[in-house]
């Protein structure tokens, strides 16, 4: 095959053709949208209370990483035997397996974490007798418990999602090459899995990141917390834009950090 | 002590016909919200695969701002943001105006324009999967742009964008529990009131996320005879 059959894309027309217009005004209007709210920043620009509230952003932006940090690992570790029993064979395991994924992804994480924030008060005789009453009094406990039974639904549906889109060909030759199930699981399928799961694990970060701002509502002070306390105490609108940069900043950061990975690790796929 | 069933009734010692009003507010919002979403999502998706750098640039600089920051974040930008902006724009003309804003509006604005981001991408990969033919096809046979858009691109567009929209939707159908947060009274609220009232926070909340399941199923229900209507469409061709 020779590089001259390659067409060149045509040119693009010259001028001023209807959608260039449009493209330029859209523009126009974004960079002025953008400017108007930098613009307002910096008339609103207020340093004692810059002083007084930043501190409670920092310590916020830490509760918020620390929430969705402890959740994902947990859930990572609880979506293991999730995923196994949804790919067993047993009717009974795999059907229970299937109940929980489809009630966590099914209903709202806000539901969730208010079943059990308010919900556990129900249960507390029987919670002070095995004395984890203490555990789910505090509100960042629930919302580590709510969003880590969350995320395992969601990541146990991935996991087997990238562990069955290996072809079963692997599994027959690590058993001709004598290999045990469970070498065959860890060196052969697995890295071949996660090259397919990274993008959604990458995906469900973003999403618990974004999500762990509903734990602001029962009075847990993350980034969200934080931002509705300050606008509670001051009424001034910029403690909400400064929340949307912060987190527009951060979900960014991670969706390049995944697309960098991505390309890192499957190098050898490129020819 | 009531027994549950007697919180679970209708009428003044239950709440059910309360949490059943709560069920109709988060369906009417789900489903005033849908078109918006398509529609907008739509215009973003033509956008972006346009030929044109700066249409692109447009509707990528919408995904990224829309998609990037928490729901319940542009919920209350949205609610708190229209109610000061209206307000200044209103002293202007009687100082002592005092604004509020509908929280089933904003809540249908916020909710939309997430959607719409996301379904601007389901959108815009369906595009992609169009094979180029399709068009050059149209204009061989002389069809108008519009035309070839209309008759030609859209009947397999959708059929393409169907799984994704249907996830959107249940998206969309779960995140209409955030506006409980801004004092609309759907499910979530109802629910909520209930259990502060009668002190069985488990129950009530319990049922609410049946409800919010229920829906979920009800709603896969829907989209199964949707794509099976479609796809009887597809064999006819």
């Amino acid at each position: 095959m020779s590089v001259a059959a390659i067409d060149r894309p045509p040119a693009l027309p010259r001028g001023w053709p209807r959608q260039r217009i449009l493209g330029y005004a859209l523009v126009c209007l974004w960079i002025a949208f953008l400017a108007g709210i930098a613009a307002y920043l910096i008339l609103a620009w207020n340093g004692e209370l810059f002083a007084k509230y930043a501190p409670g952003y920092v310590s916020g932006l830490g509760i918020t990483l620390l929430l969705v940090a402890i959740s994902i690992v947990l859930g990572a570790i609880l979506s293991v035997p999730i995923a196994y029993a949804r790919m067993s064979k047993n009717r009974v395991l795999s059907g229970l397996a299937y109940a929980y994924v489809y009630f966590f992804r099914g209903t709202p994480l806000l539901a969730q974490t208010f079943l059990i924030y308010y919900g556990v008060g129900s249960f507390r005789p029987q919670l002070e007798m095995v004395g984890l009453w203490g555990f789910f009094r505090e509100a960042f406990n629930c919302a580590i418990f709510a969003f880590s039974l969350n995320t395992a639904a969601y990541q146990a549906e991935i996991l087997r999602g990238a562990i069955q889109s290996v072809p079963r060909g692997q599994w027959e030759g690590a058993a001709s090459l004598g290999l045990h199930k469970l070498q065959t699981m860890w060196k052969v399928i697995l890295p071949q899995a996660l090259i397919v799961a990274l993008r959604p694990y990458g995906n469900e970060i973003i999403l618990m990141i974004k999500g762990s701002a509903i734990v602001a509502i029962i009075t847990v002070y993350d980034l969200m917390g934080i931002t509705k306390l300050t606008y509670s105490r001051t009424f001034d609108f910029q403690s909400y834009v400064w929340a949307a940069i912060i987190y527009l900043i951060i979900v960014e950061i991670l969706r390049h950090a995944v697309e960098w990975i991505e390309r890192r690790i499957t190098i050898h796929l490129h020819r | 002590m009531q027994s549950v069933w007697t919180l679970l009734s209708w009428g003044p010692e239950g709440w059910l016909d309360d949490i059943a009003y709560g069920v109709f507010i988060t369906v009417s919002l789900a489903a005033a919200t849908l078109p918006v979403g398509l529609v907008i999502g739509f215009l973003v998706a033509l956008a972006k695969q346009s030929d044109e750098p700066s249409l692109r640039l447009a509707g990528n600089i919408y995904t990224t701002i829309f998609r990037g920051l928490p729901e319940l974040l542009t919920l209350f930008i949205i609610f708190y943001g229209a109610q000061i902006g209206i307000q200044q724009v209103m002293r202007l003309y009687d100082p002592t105006a005092a604004v509020e804003v509908n929280a089933f509006v904003s809540g249908m604005i916020a909710l939309g324009v997430v959607f719409s981001s996301y379904a601007s991408e389901v959108f815009l990969s369906a595009f992609r999967a169009i094979p180029k033919g399709q068009y050059e096809g149209g204009y061989s046979v002389g069809l108008s742009g519009w035309q070839t858009m209309r008759l030609v691109v859209l009947p397999q567009l959708i059929r393409i964008a169907l799984p994704g929209l249907a996830n959107l939707w249940l998206i969309l159908l779960k995140d209409t529990a955030l506006v409980s947060a801004i004092g609309l009274t759907d499910i979530l609220r109802q629910a909520g009131v209930a259990a502060r009232v009668t002190k069985h926070a488990f129950l009530f909340f319990g049922v609410a996320a049946l409800i919010y399941l229920l829906l979920a199923i009800i709603s896969s229900f829907g989209i199964n005879a949707i794509e099976r209507a479609v796809s009887r469409q597809q064999v006819q061709r």
